[in-house]
């Protein structure tokens, strides 16, 4: 069913119940996100997607849109905060894109261009976390997980359906965890699957690494937000 | 913090020096004051403002650069519109010189990841500095085995910071260019704008963190 | 060892949603749950090890290495700190022989911190192997410790004349009650649930429970005071092979012990809340959600249970009607935002407490993909009032949007802190007199969660959900505290019971605490507080649940109402360097390890 809403003040047509991050993007809006997926069921967990729905916050990729409802994407106050949240994983992991094998195909980082970001406004942490280098396959760079939860959410064993990463403990002592033996069993293009589908460069296939110059990487041939945009993403 | 100097040392910057003819120094005068500086870095991000190649030629119609790591001035001269910062807070004298730089320049730009947020050498504040030192000066593989192992210490020598600060956690800092170093279109085109009386603007396409 | 964990998973016939409970059987018979554990409960249940372990390292009193024989928790709330906390645990932590957070030599104590426990009005209070110590000074510490030592259980030791823990004088013998009031509406002594509940059968079809509910305008008094008839009516219309009723009694909420109270002594009122709200709904299943901190009252509240099936008001055909019902209790293990709803479902399918995205809502899809009504005990209780005496009965009492009576678990700076029923509309200042606050400068309501009030400028503000909208906890601070040392214990608070799954919650929390360190260190300026307010907006518009959108409410709510305590801190930047740099701390490290490195090659 065809419904309308109003983004930005502009009105646009909709199907009944898709969430506000695709009606945007179908329109021409960009709204970021790190943790959403097309076509997979949304974990609202990073919140970089927030939006005002009729004057109140709301993450984008956790509301389906209902007949005339008014959102705001491009308002100062939101946008502020959408910037805000990227700045706070920039401060709260350890993100040193010079040495980081995922620069220029990562999330985080395009997403930070996009926002505009120059400088985290909260304190860099500098919190020590472990790699854990178990897996034969592949390598997990704690240093840069942002705790988005696609790999728990979307990752699992071809054989048993059982979970491959897992998220141990909670609140700031969460930390992403790698199961190694079934890891070991993950196929080379499951391994390039995943590796991708990480936002950042926590997950990294132990085979491949700085494969594009500079100049030529993913976010630098499209940018994520036209890459977003054509919905072509992923 | 400020090292008390010795009564009978001489500094360099006081050594009497040649002055310029007053045409040139007149010229000089008139135009925008600079002064740069790097602190813990890798002064790569000097070699990218040096990479603007001609748009330098340019600037420096509009900019005199006073103190910086191309001159030989040891202090900064006077009053400065701009101070161009790269590297990050990583010993004492850096604190130091980088409050002279906040008291005498107007507007001041953090240049660089190490300026921005510690970059390369932040990687050590994930070891706690008695670590580092331990495999710097005791344990290092390059160490000469017969010698006396040495942790430098010592009033002539600065202070090592027990973490490496970002320049904006110790003094206020009015604009940030990321990168690792700054691509020199983007040096250019933020001071181009600053000294052409423009506002601060690095678009998305510029920016970058590596 | 195996054998044991093989008993355990058929006790719940290897049904994957009650991971929790067999976590806590693994942990009750062995101490802690071991990796050999894990693997043989994963590979049971068909999940893998690290599902196990999600859940496993969530919760606070689970423990996945050796934590003593004996587990102790002491309670270390700005309540506690109000009243000799400091003495006894130096006392605890000298006794034992350890620091705080870990495990003595000889492995006999594991020590630990805990959040509020539910005795505020009774602190110092601690738990040792599930069960609690209230009152605690430095002797009692001492003895308790001593006679742990000799090879008492906890167990022994407060319940020394081994009363029978199916009974509630197990109960008072541990904590008080504290009920200060004479009953309004609760706590009515000496009902006859079985005449009630056949009454009401008879009387009304299911609609017109949920008609008499709507009627009296009762709101849910967990907090957010959603309706509960409209919850009952949306769950009735709710498509589901299965719905289920889920009693709320993880009372997390620093500051509120009133659902322990409740549960101790009117177990049966919240029992037959539970009953009409399955009628109402069409619910046969019903678990209450019972946090771990009140292990104590289990096996009394079991009993309860039995009584009612062996009186016929739980089970099949309840006192000859169609209706079938019964109740499980869940208990919970340590997690402060399994209060919220969708928290506490996931915990009741055996997995981490994380709030799920909504919608979709639980009355539509919540335990098991079913429709499930949330209810808090103080909900429950006054719902078997409701379909007792009527709706009309219960709306007169109160104000227009606000019926009936509030529970108030009072602590803090009065000579009376303890459970009071109010009736609605009551002012503040009604309240402190009644509790004896003489010299009170603010009260927090609802917990940190909540509101800070100045008793200066909001005596005569009511309790009501359109003004003073509390749920329960009001905790009392006078003249002498400081605040600012209260607001970063509630800020430690949220971090420390933050899920982490959401970036403002997990992240932000952590810099709104470090900026209150700043202020009470003497190192905040004008440009702090400018800060601290957007961040604070920032984790209120962003988060995924109440937890975070509530933890930045002490900040707020204190610079409204008493922002002297932040100026009176504040300063002002001289020279170039920012206030909040520190110099000491920068230039400390290097010679430390020098003079550390230098010993030790000398």
């Amino acid at each position: 069913m065809s419904i309308k809403v109003t983004i930005d003040g502009k009105e646009v047509s909709a199907r009944d119940g898709d969430n506000i991050i695709d009606v945007a993007a179908e329109n021409g809006v960009y709204i970021p996100s790190l943790c959403y997926v097309k076509g997979k069921p949304c974990l609202g967990t990073c919140r970089t997607c927030s939006v005002k729905v009729n004057g109140n916050v709301m993450a984008a990729c956790t509301i389906p849109v209902a007949e005339g409802m008014e959102i705001e994407v491009n308002e100062p106050e939101v946008t502020d905060m959408r910037k805000a949240l990227v700045e706070l994983l920039f401060s709260e992991g350890n993100h040193n894109c010079p040495s980081c094998e995922k620069s220029g195909r990562c999330e985080l980082q395009a997403t930070g261009y996009e926002v505009d970001m120059m400088v985290s406004r909260f304190p860099y942490r500098f919190t020590p976390r472990v790699v854990d280098h178990s897996s034969k396959t592949i390598f997990l760079q704690r240093d840069r997980c942002i705790f988005c939860q696609r790999c728990v959410d979307m990752i699992r064993d071809e054989k048993t359906g059982e979970k491959i990463f897992s998220i141990k403990g909670r609140g700031t002592h969460a930390r992403i965890e790698i199961d190694t033996d079934l890891a070991n069993e993950m196929s080379p293009q499951q391994v390039r699957e995943a590796s991708d589908l990480c936002p950042v460069g926590c997950i990294i296939d132990s085979t491949q690494g700085y494969d594009d110059p500079i100049g030529k990487r993913k976010f630098e041939v499209k940018t994520i937000r036209d890459r977003a945009l054509e919905r072509t993403h992923r | 913090m400020s090292h008390a100097h010795k009564k009978d040392e001489i500094l360099s910057h006081d050594l009497p020096a040649t002055p310029l003819d007053p045409k040139t120094q007149a010229i000089r005068d008139a135009k925008i004051q600079v002064a740069m500086i790097g602190f813990c870095g890798c002064w790569g991000c000097t070699l990218s403002f040096l990479d603007m190649d001609e748009g330098l030629l340019e600037l420096l119609e509009k900019v005199n650069i006073t103190r910086s790591s191309m001159t030989d001035t040891k202090r900064i001269p006077g009053r400065m519109a701009l101070g161009f910062i790269e590297g990050g807070i990583a010993n004492s004298e850096n604190i130091e010189v980088l409050e002279e730089y906040r008291e005498n320049c107007d507007v001041l730009i953090s240049v660089g990841a190490c300026a921005v947020w510690g970059g390369v050498p932040a990687m050590r504040n994930v070891v706690p500095l008695e670590e580092c030192f331990r495999e710097a000066y005791i344990d290092s593989p390059t160490a000469v085995p017969s010698a006396k192992k040495v942790i430098p210490f010592h009033e002539d020598l600065p202070i090592i910071t027990t973490t490496v600060k970002p320049l904006h956690e110790v003094v206020k800092i009015d604009y940030f260019i990321p990168g690792c170093p700054p691509d020199g279109g983007a040096i250019l085109k933020v001071l181009d704008d600053l000294v052409n009386g423009r506002g601060f603007d690095l678009p998305s396409s510029m920016n970058r963190y590596d | 060892m195996n054998d044991e964990i093989q008993t355990i998973l058929s006790n719940y016939h290897s049904d994957r949603t009650r991971l929790m409970d067999m976590l806590w059987d693994v942990q009750l018979q062995q101490g802690y749950i071991s990796d050999e554990a894990v693997s043989s409960l994963a590979k049971d249940l068909k999940i893998s090890n690290d599902d196990v372990r999600e859940t496993l390292t969530f919760y606070h009193f689970f423990h996945d290495k050796p934590f003593g024989k004996h587990k102790v928790y002491l309670c270390d709330t700005t309540i506690a700190k109000m009243s000799g906390y400091d003495e006894v645990r130096d006392a605890l932590s000298n006794e034992i022989g350890t620091a705080f957070n870990s495990v003595d030599e000889t492995s006999t104590f594991g020590l630990g911190d805990a959040n509020c426990i539910g005795l505020s009005d009774q602190e110092p209070a601690m738990m040792v192997d599930n069960v609690v110590f209230t009152k605690l000074t430095p002797n009692k510490v001492k003895d308790i410790i001593s006679d742990l030592k000799s090879g008492k259980t906890a167990e022994n030791i407060a319940n020394p004349k081994n009363i029978n823990s199916k009974e509630l004088a197990y109960v008072e013998n541990m904590v008080d009650a504290n009920i200060k009031t004479e009953s309004q509406v609760l706590f009515k002594a000496n009902r006859d649930y079985k005449s009630i509940l056949q009454t009401c059968l008879d009387k009304h079809i299911p609609e017109e429970v949920i008609e008499e509910i709507t009627l009296a305008n009762l709101r849910g008094r967990g907090g957010a005071g959603f309706p509960t008839g409209m919850k009952w009516k949306f769950g009735r219309e709710a498509e589901g092979a299965e719905k289920y009723i889920i009693c709320n009694a993880d009372e997390g909420e620093p500051g509120t012990f009133k659902d322990r109270v409740l549960l101790s002594h009117s177990p049966k009122d919240v029992l037959l809340g539970m009953i009409a709200a399955a009628y109402a709904v069409g619910s046969r299943h019903g678990i209450i959600y019972l946090r771990a901190e009140y292990w104590y009252l289990k096996d009394f509240l079991q009993q309860q249970i039995q009584d009612f099936r062996d009186e016929g008001l739980l089970g099949k055909n309840i006192l000859g009607s169609k209706l079938e019902f019964d109740i499980r209790i869940q208990m919970g293990a340590g997690a402060y935002v399994c209060g919220d709803e969708t928290a506490l479902i996931e915990s009741c399918e055996g997995k981490r407490g994380t709030p799920r995205v909504k919608p979709p809502y639980p009355i539509n899809q919540g335990y098991l993909g079913m429709p499930t009504s949330v209810n808090n005990v103080e909900t429950l209780a006054a719902a078997s009032y409701i379909i007792e005496k009527g709706g009309d009965w219960y709306e007169e009492m109160g104000t227009d949007d606000s019926t009936g009576t509030r529970l108030l678990s009072v602590s803090g700076d009065c000579e009376n802190p303890g459970i009071y029923e109010i009736e609605w509309g009551t002012t503040l200042n009604e309240v402190l007199e009644m509790i004896g606050a003489k010299d009170a400068k603010a009260v927090q309501i609802s917990g940190p969660a909540g509101d800070t009030l100045s008793v200066k400028l909001d005596g005569e503000r009511e309790f009501c959900y359109s003004d003073l909208s509390c749920n329960g906890s009001l905790m009392v601070f006078n003249q002498s505290r400081d605040l600012l040392n209260v607001v970063r214990d509630f800020e430690k608070f949220f971090v420390e019971e933050s899920c982490g799954i959401c970036v403002p919650c997990r992240a932000g929390g952590v810099d709104l605490l470090h900026k209150m360190e700043r202020f009470i260190d003497g190192r905040g300026c004008q440009q702090d507080i400018e800060e601290i307010t957007t961040w604070s907006k920032l984790l209120k518009g962003t988060s995924r649940c109440g937890l975070g959108t509530a933890a930045p409410n002490p900040i707020l709510a204190t610079l409204e109402k008493f922002p002297e305590i932040y100026q009176e801190k504040l300063v002002e930047q001289k020279g170039p360097l920012l206030p909040s740099f520190d110099m000491d701390d920068a230039l400390s490290a290097h010679e430390l390890a020098y003079k550390k490195l230098t010993q030790e090659e000398a």
